[in-house]
């Protein structure tokens, strides 16, 4: 008996416009945060993400299979930026949930919740792949509440994905603190990337202007009955401490009495 | 003249405003660019800015210093030209191209040369020279063959000057001869870029000498037809950009291979070059931007007279004033580009845009080996790489003496009463 056909797999790439990973962040003269007049880019996770979708597409058009992959950004107008590189990349389409440039960033409640009424208005999503964490944050908590709202099954931290589409699972290889888990989860699931699971490809002139026409839907909060209000208030933000110069030591009898009077009884 | 200018000043307000406004606001220009300042770029040259950036830093960076001590290109690095779309950024996505506009792929060549200058004008002549003639003068038969090929896999090459030819370039000696269906190529060119690596050929001979520079044709020929090279030159600088002697010898080239018709090679090269001039004007640029990048953080760091030396005013001086030539090199560089994007004349500017910005790169890299010190003089940190390689500015596509004779030119005729 042949196994019944997969159909078309729908991937929904949620992606974030942080605060270019090479800038160096300067904290604002009020301490509430630091200065954002520098360089963005998209969150390097998520350029993770959008090409492990392509790379899935890739590899599974050979058994003629139509991926769509859908890019997603919620924020200001120049938010559109991060969805023309997502698509210059190889998304086919893109929604763009517009807020006000005077509004504070979304808080992962909030944007996991908007991504829920959005899948909730799209056709069937099959997978949502997304950043572990943005740069700018570092919550790393999106797609950890995203599936705890939509009751789907999570593998956060992916280093490898194995979709087996006719038994409608994929196989994920997650990095944790002790080393490597493999996990098996059904669909419809949230994949969240970590840094080795792909290297992300340079979007080449042909797909940039290919791009261009390329659809993008504008949403607002409203049209999707969500609020960001924030939850949380930043009260203070400073630099770490600088760092003090160390000292020299003259002997390993003198570097362990050293670490000891500084409390360190492992020695 | 004057009694007409203070006529025409004194004439209805109206209509010369309008006359202005029209000038200055025709509906193509506005519609176009919307008056926003030069060096604001539309979003999609931003992608297209940005893109380069990380494939020059990631893939031809590591490579730079080797490359100029080996004088040979990385063919790793051609290939990944033509796989980021690089070499056909004007063509037509038909012809296997990325559609993209001029000011696109002079954005392209500065980046490329704020890593490496050899490999902008490699990229630069491909584009400007080669993949432009055809796209601007071949049949369509011609552009369905050979485009897809220049943008996809094979460089090439644009073959005008010969040892007794340069500026005077229409006293080239190469002949054509008709034999039947053929012409037979012989004669010798010299001073070709990409000529060790490319597979296609542009080649300017003259198939009639007794008509003089009227008998100058373009053809485009490939490698295997029988070119010869004869001898790769060791340079000052662009050390990794071939520059080759090339022999034809009885070089059999079908009449079909004509680009534009018999005797149309002299106006061909006249008018490739004036566009090929805003290309090298940026090469030039960004090797002036990537010297005082590599240069200016340094001086912060290292202090002497227990300051960073960057902070003594007398260097700071110099910082600003290099900045500030780097900052007219690159408005003359892109109103230039934008001026033939808008179809208005450009051929002076293109002329004031590679002369100042092949003196400005002089002076900047050379400025930023002395703001070095002794380490700006060794090869270790690439600083001084980029200073040989700005010499070469002065002299290809037009001679800084051929610049200023052709401004002088415009000058003249727009201010002879």
């Amino acid at each position: 008996m042949r196994p019944s056909p997969a159909r078309l797999l729908n991937i929904l790439v949620p992606v974030k416009r942080a605060v270019d990973y090479a800038v160096k962040i300067r904290v604002n003269p009020q301490q509430t945060g630091v200065d954002l007049n520098v360089k963005h880019s998209m969150n390097p996770f998520d350029e993770i993400a959008v090409e492990e979708a392509v790379r899935i597409r890739e590899r599974l058009s050979k058994d003629s299979e139509p991926v769509t992959i859908t890019a997603l950004t919620i924020g200001p107008t120049k938010s559109v930026e991060t969805l023309r590189t997502a698509l210059a990349m190889g998304a086919d389409s893109a929604i763009h949930v517009e807020t006000q440039e005077s509004a504070s960033s979304p808080e992962p409640l909030g944007v996991a919740k908007a991504i829920r009424a959005i899948i909730q208005k799209q056709e069937s999503v099959d997978i949502v792949i997304m950043g572990k964490q943005a740069i700018d944050d570092d919550f790393g908590q999106t797609g950890q509440m995203l599936a705890g709202l939509l009751g789907w099954g999570q593998a956060t931290y992916a280093s490898k994905v194995d979709l087996d589409l006719v038994q409608k699972n994929a196989v994920v290889l997650r990095e944790i603190d002790g080393g490597l888990e493999q996990v098996r989860v059904k669909f419809p699931m949230i994949i969240t990337t970590d840094l080795r699971l792909n290297e992300p490809r340079y979007a080449s002139l042909p797909n940039i202007m290919k791009a261009k026409k390329k659809p993008v839907t504008r949403l607002t909060p409203t049209d999707l009955g969500i609020s960001f209000e924030p939850q949380m208030e930043i009260i203070r933000v400073t630099e770490p401490p600088k760092r003090i110069g160390g000292a020299k030591v003259e002997s390993v009898d003198e570097l362990v009495e050293k670490l000891r009077a500084a409390g360190f009884t492992a020695v | 003249m004057f009694r007409n200018s203070i006529h025409r000043s004194l004439k209805s307000t109206r209509a010369l405003h309008s006359a202005n406004t029209t000038r200055l606001f025709s509906s193509s220009i506005s519609r176009l660019y919307g008056l926003r300042p030069l060096d604001v770029l539309s979003e999609e040259e931003e992608m297209i800015r940005e893109t380069v950036q990380r494939f020059a830093n990631e893939v031809v960076k590591p490579k730079v210093r080797e490359m100029d001590e080996n004088e040979k290109m990385d063919p790793e690095v051609i290939k990944g030209l033509f796989d980021q779309g690089l070499m056909g950024i004007e063509t037509s996505a038909v012809h296997g191209g990325s559609e993209s506009s001029f000011t696109s792929a002079i954005i392209a060549i500065e980046e490329l040369a704020k890593v490496d200058p050899s490999v902008s004008v490699l990229c630069d002549v491909h584009n400007t020279l080669v993949n432009t003639v055809v796209r601007k003068y071949a049949t369509e038969k011609q552009k369905e063959k050979w485009l897809p090929l220049l943008a996809t896999e094979h460089l090439g090459s644009f073959c005008l000057s010969e040892p007794a030819s340069g500026s005077d370039a229409f006293a080239l000696q190469s002949k054509a001869q008709k034999v039947g269906n053929d012409y037979l190529l012989n004669g010798t060119k010299m001073w070709i870029t990409n000529s060790y690596e490319a597979d296609i050929f542009l080649i300017f001979a003259n198939v009639d000498p007794s008509k003089g520079y009227k008998g100058i044709t373009c053809f485009i020929a490939t490698k295997d037809m029988g070119i010869e090279i004869a001898k790769k030159e060791q340079k000052l600088g662009i050390r990794a950009s071939s520059t080759c002697t090339l022999n034809f010898d009885d070089v059999k080239i079908p009449a079909e291979n004509i680009i534009g018709g018999e005797g149309q090679g002299y106006k061909i090269a006249i008018e490739i070059l004036n566009e090929g001039r805003i290309g090298i004007a940026a090469q030039m640029l960004g090797l002036a931007q990537g010297a005082f990048t590599l240069s200016v953080p340094y001086t912060y760091t290292r202090n002497q007279f227990k300051q960073p030396i960057g902070t003594f005013q007398g260097m700071a001086f110099s910082f600003a004033e290099a900045a500030t030539h780097i900052e007219s090199a690159k408005l003359l560089t892109y109103n230039a580009a934008r001026r033939k994007e808008a179809g208005l004349s450009f051929v002076k500017e293109a002329a004031m845009a590679k002369w100042w910005a092949s003196k400005v790169a002089q002076e900047v890299s050379g400025n930023a080996i002395e703001w070095m010190g002794g380490l700006g003089f060794t090869r270790e940190t690439g600083v001084e790489k980029f200073w040989r390689d700005s010499k070469i500015g002065a002299i290809y596509e037009g001679t800084s003496n051929i610049q200023l004779q052709t401004i002088a030119k415009f000058i003249q005729k727009e201010y002879t009463p």
